[in-house]
């Protein structure tokens, strides 16, 4: 108990000390939270390294996670400073409960495509053989985001799929297809570039149909509004976009 | 000996009162806060418009199978750790400790070493594959075998306490008597560790059937096959938390339900 209760008041010290007087060229210091969906992981964080070399002494906590769950915590009192979700649905979530400082900003889009182990066992062509009973088939669950990129894609193109598993996250579809359990997954062009060698990735012109559009607002309730802000202009500008182009993503705007 | 309990009252000491409150409360607010936000009046609407049932059926039955399979396997195993103590202590320390480990693993790391060892590919699977052209992941067998993974480990605990607390000399005496190896089992180690075992199959089944990160990496989610009742209610609370408190507490009420009955049945049929 008494060393919970003093690392309690460690961190509450830590965040309180005024930081910017070790930083003469940046107005903001502190530390925020920033909820970001799973999609962007490790991204996000090159982007705070950069951030952190003209603004030294400020501290930058990432909470990656589903874009819908990460949204529900906010609305329930998380206390994050800036929110990066990988859908309009999920960022309204936050804006109907008026906690997003401002119109969010949409920044960068991506792509639906087919990943399939290494080598490709299963022989997959293209989008049509998601209707092939006999392979075995991931596809998110419709209740997460690329479910519902999943489900728009399918409905365009009137192909009926036929998935063995709906998945929570494509984390879990990606490690089902590097085990080679599963013939293919439809997942998006950023997760295939960030699998590594054990996944690759075909193209499929009917995504064109679903592009996910990716959302960010500062979070209203922030204690920290102007090293969120800071953080948010810094994401927007050419050090940021190079970073989340690198890494696969489409820049809007 | 009823009398002087009666004298003793509770023999608990007062300043015990107040840990045990906190806990008690601990472990239950949670609860109430959840079934705060159950919406009763959509409560019938929710039921009838989702597919609770077919989640909840799934879930029973491979929670019961999982409980069976640790049954079988589990007590066979705890006997044998009990009696290890003729072994060097560190295969026995080694051996204690292996059981454990999937109380250890994060769930999901457990589901990724299912589907190493029974996956297509798997150091098992492949063959399984390959010479019966078995794929286990993905289909309802997988959900019993990564519940019994991570619940299995609470019944051999259980059964193999009860075991080493039991008086071995009953079972010379019955040796005494002329009993073979294998009705002293039976007829007395057996009903001697009976509580042990039926504790251990009750925490066995409460955690199979809460089981999430195993199943949904191994065996997958698919309705009516792979969807198990903590598989909807974290989909569910994603679009509409609502539904997901409602299929939590429909969980809650039968797991609840089928515990209090399975134990009534089992102690009174054991007491009788």
């Amino acid at each position: 108990m008494t060393a919970i209760a003093t690392s309690v008041l460690a961190l509450a010290g830590c965040a309180s000390t005024p930081a910017a007087t070790t930083a003469p060229k940046t107005s903001v210091s502190g530390s925020i939270v920033v909820d970001a969906a799973a999609s962007l992981t490790g991204i996000f964080d090159e982007i705070a390294t950069d951030f952190k070399k003209s603004h030294p002494g400020v501290t930058i906590t990432f909470n990656y996670g589903g874009s819908s769950a990460l949204a529900t915590s906010i609305v329930s009192g998380a206390p994050v400073d800036l929110f990066a979700s990988a859908s309009p649905a999920t960022m309204k979530t936050v804006t109907d409960a008026n906690l997003a400082k401002g119109t969010p900003t949409t920044f960068v889009s991506n792509t639906l495509e087919i990943a399939v182990p290494a080598g490709n066992p299963g022989k997959i062509t293209g989008l049509a053989d998601f209707a092939d009973a006999s392979k075995k088939i991931a596809i998110c669950a419709p209740e997460v985001p690329c479910g519902a990129a999943a489900v728009a894609v399918f409905a365009a193109t009137g192909i009926k799929d036929k998935p063995d598993t709906l998945v929570p996250d494509v984390k879990t579809a990606l490690t089902q297809v590097s085990l080679d359990e599963v013939d293919a997954a439809l997942v998006y062009h950023t997760d295939v570039l960030a699998a590594g060698s054990k996944v690759q990735g075909i193209a499929f012109p009917e995504a064109q149909k679903a592009i996910n559009n990716y959302l960010i607002a500062p979070i209203s309730s922030s204690k920290n509004l102007a090293l969120a802000a800071a953080f948010e202009t810094f994401i927007l500008g050419k050090d940021g976009t190079a970073v989340l182009k690198r890494a696969g993503f489409t820049i809007i705007g | 000996m009823a009398d002087l309990r009666e004298r003793r009252g509770s023999g608990i000491p007062g300043i015990l009162w107040i840990p045990a409150g906190i806990a008690l409360a601990f472990l239950v607010l949670p609860l109430v806060a959840l079934i705060g936000q159950v919406p009763w009046a959509q409560l019938g609407q929710i039921i009838a418009t989702s597919d609770i049932g077919q989640s909840l059926g799934l879930s029973l039955g491979c929670g019961i199978a999982a409980t069976a399979v640790s049954l079988v396997l589990g007590v066979p195993l705890a006997w044998v750790l009990a009696r290890s103590s003729d072994w060097h202590p560190a295969i026995r320390r080694t051996l204690r400790a292996l059981v454990i480990v999937p109380l250890v693993l994060p769930p999901v790391v457990g589901g990724v070493a299912l589907l190493l060892l029974l996956g297509r590919h798997g150091l098992i699977g492949q063959f399984l594959n390959s010479w019966f052209n078995i794929q286990l992941p993905f289909t309802t067998p997988a959900v019993i075998i990564s519940e019994a993974f991570v619940a299995m480990p609470f019944l051999v605990l259980a059964v193999e306490g009860a075991l080493r607390a039991a008086d071995r000399r009953l079972e010379d005496a019955a040796e005494t008597l002329g009993a073979s190896r294998w009705m002293i089992f039976r007829r007395v180690t057996l009903p001697l560790v009976a509580p042990g075992v039926v504790a251990g199959a009750v925490l066995c089944f409460a955690r199979a059937l809460g089981e999430f990160g195993a199943t949904i990496t191994f065996a997958g989610n698919f309705p009516g096959v792979t969807r198990t009742m903590p598989i909807a209610a974290y989909l569910a609370l994603e679009t509409s938390p609502p539904a997901a408190y409602v299929i939590s507490l429909v969980l809650l009420v039968v797991s609840v339900g089928v515990l209090f009955a399975l134990r009534d049945r089992w102690v009174s049929g054991l007491s009788s």
